[in-house]
């Protein structure tokens, strides 16, 4: 069973608008990885230049945030959910 | 006929009374119980004992186990002189409360003894008509409703979020509600900023707001601050409120709000929205995570374009204003579960909301255990930065 990623509005211009991706991966990092290889372009809007999580994007493992797990290492099961959610400040 | 008088005395032989002298020492030994005045409103006017819950005795049994949830909880009720109290105990009784007293001559006794009364105000008859809707439900009744019209709530923006939580928290009956917000009407704003009308373009939001607001209620006071906050003003503003409702449109602002309420200790009801997306969550110091917690860095100049550049869908703030509305009235209630140390996000093209766990970083700059912010900083410097 493949990994979902859930993908916020603001990067699914990368997805041709599709709010969930089917990736493969046994981590975090890899399914990320995988992400970009189908949506070229998504692995550096969400990771910087040292291939860190991006401090202003959260990356969740099911419900957990993966900066409190083992980062882009933390395993992930087939079948399971991977969202990323940015900061957004909007209120006006 | 039956004996009103036999029948009292057959239930006083069947419940437990105690003296005013034994519940106030229960009370100075802070013994753990539950205390009940069952009067009338009316009866109530001139004081009841100091931390009784006042549940009167019509709907004494729904009641009760909002205050006692459990069946062999101490339970101490008390009326006037202690004849209605004797009936509710025996009702209690009845109804499967093991541990229940009547307090023997009533309040009459315990003020004669000079123990502590407790006054309140109480509410108006129109008070009573406007809230009745809250009055019907145990969770709030009138009790709930005068920590609603006591509550100082401030409200950050009188735009796309503060729109609807102003309105409802007005129409609530928050008692002192302020809007702080330095911009004036523009036509853009009218499709989803539903405070503002057409005839009142140009004018500063905050006026504009008020009279909004004044419409739906006069019964509460109304505070407009036509400014920008900033870390000079934001300290003396909030330290006046007890929450601060975050519905401002930039990070800056997040940052400089999320440290303000940690340095004073204000529970900061957040919510932000862009485009379709809508994220709320309650930030409570020292209880869960913080903004820098969950969001340690903001977003590069140009990496985050705002609602003026990238546009919002006008309805998507109703949703997402309203949940932060519901919040800080839970919050002042103390009912039900906020959302500290959990982050509801909200789509509204796919209409699924989902539930995100927060957790508090210890390596927080501000409520971690080795802070390195500690007063306030140039924040719009902060979101300047290259990193």
């Amino acid at each position: 069973m493949p990994i979902s990623v859930k993908i916020p509005t603001p990067l699914r211009k990368f997805t041709a608008n599709k709010d969930t991706v089917e990736v493969q991966g046994a981590t975090v990092g890899a399914a990320l990885r995988d992400l970009d290889t189908r949506c070229p372009g998504l692995w550096a809007k969400v990771c910087d230049d040292d291939g860190k999580v991006r401090r202003f994007i959260n990356v969740y493992a099911g419900d957990d945030d993966i900066r409190f797990l083992q980062g882009l290492e933390t395993p992930v099961a087939d079948g399971s959910d991977i969202s990323i959610i940015p900061a957004i400040a909007g209120g006006c | 006929m039956p004996s009103f008088q036999d029948h009292l005395s057959r239930i006083k032989a069947r419940i437990d009374e105690i003296s005013p002298e034994d519940v106030q020492e229960k009370i100075e030994e802070g013994e753990g119980f539950v205390l009940v005045d069952i009067r009338e409103r009316d009866e109530i006017e001139n004081g009841f004992v100091a931390g009784a819950h006042l549940l009167g005795r019509g709907h004494l049994e729904a009641k009760i186990g909002t205050v006692a949830p459990e069946s062999d909880a101490e339970i101490i009720l008390y009326c006037a002189g202690g004849v209605r109290s004797a009936l509710a105990a025996n009702a209690l009784l009845q109804m499967g409360y093991t541990n229940v007293k009547s307090m023997a001559g009533g309040f009459a006794r315990w003020a004669q003894y000079g123990f502590p009364v407790q006054t309140r105000k109480s509410l108006t008859k129109s008070q009573l008509a406007r809230y009745s809707r809250h009055l019907l439900m145990p969770e709030v009744g009138e009790e709930g409703q005068l920590k609603l019209l006591g509550a100082k709530v401030l409200l950050i923006g009188a735009g796309g979020l503060g729109s609807p939580s102003a309105m409802y928290l007005a129409a609530a009956g928050i008692g002192t509600l302020g809007i702080v917000d330095g911009d004036t009407v523009d036509m853009s704003n009218l499709q989803r900023q539903l405070l503002h009308t057409e005839d009142r373009v140009g004018t500063p939001k905050v006026e504009s707001a008020l009279k909004m607001l004044k419409g739906i209620n006069s019964d509460i006071e109304i505070k407009a601050y036509p400014f920008r906050i900033d870390s000079s003003n934001v300290l003396d503003l909030f330290k006046d409120y007890d929450i601060i409702l975050d519905g401002c449109d930039n990070f800056p602002t997040r940052y400089l709000v999320n440290d303000a309420c940690y340095f004073l200790g204000k529970t900061n009801v957040h919510g932000s929205i862009f485009r379709f997306d809508g994220q709320v969550t309650v930030f409570k110091p020292n209880h869960g995570p913080c903004y820098r917690c969950l969001y340690p860095e903001p977003p590069p100049p140009g990496m985050a374009p705002s609602c003026a550049e990238a546009g919002v869908l006008g309805v998507l703030p109703g949703i997402v204003g309203v949940a932060q509305a519901i919040e800080t009235i839970k919050v002042v209630l103390g009912i039900g579960h906020p959302l500290i140390g959990r982050l509801l996000t909200f789509d509204a093209l796919q209409m699924k909301f989902r539930e995100l766990r927060t957790r508090r970083d210890p390596t927080c700059p501000l409520c971690g255990p080795n802070p390195t912010v500690t007063q306030l900083i140039d924040y719009e410097h902060f979101c300047s930065m290259e990193r």
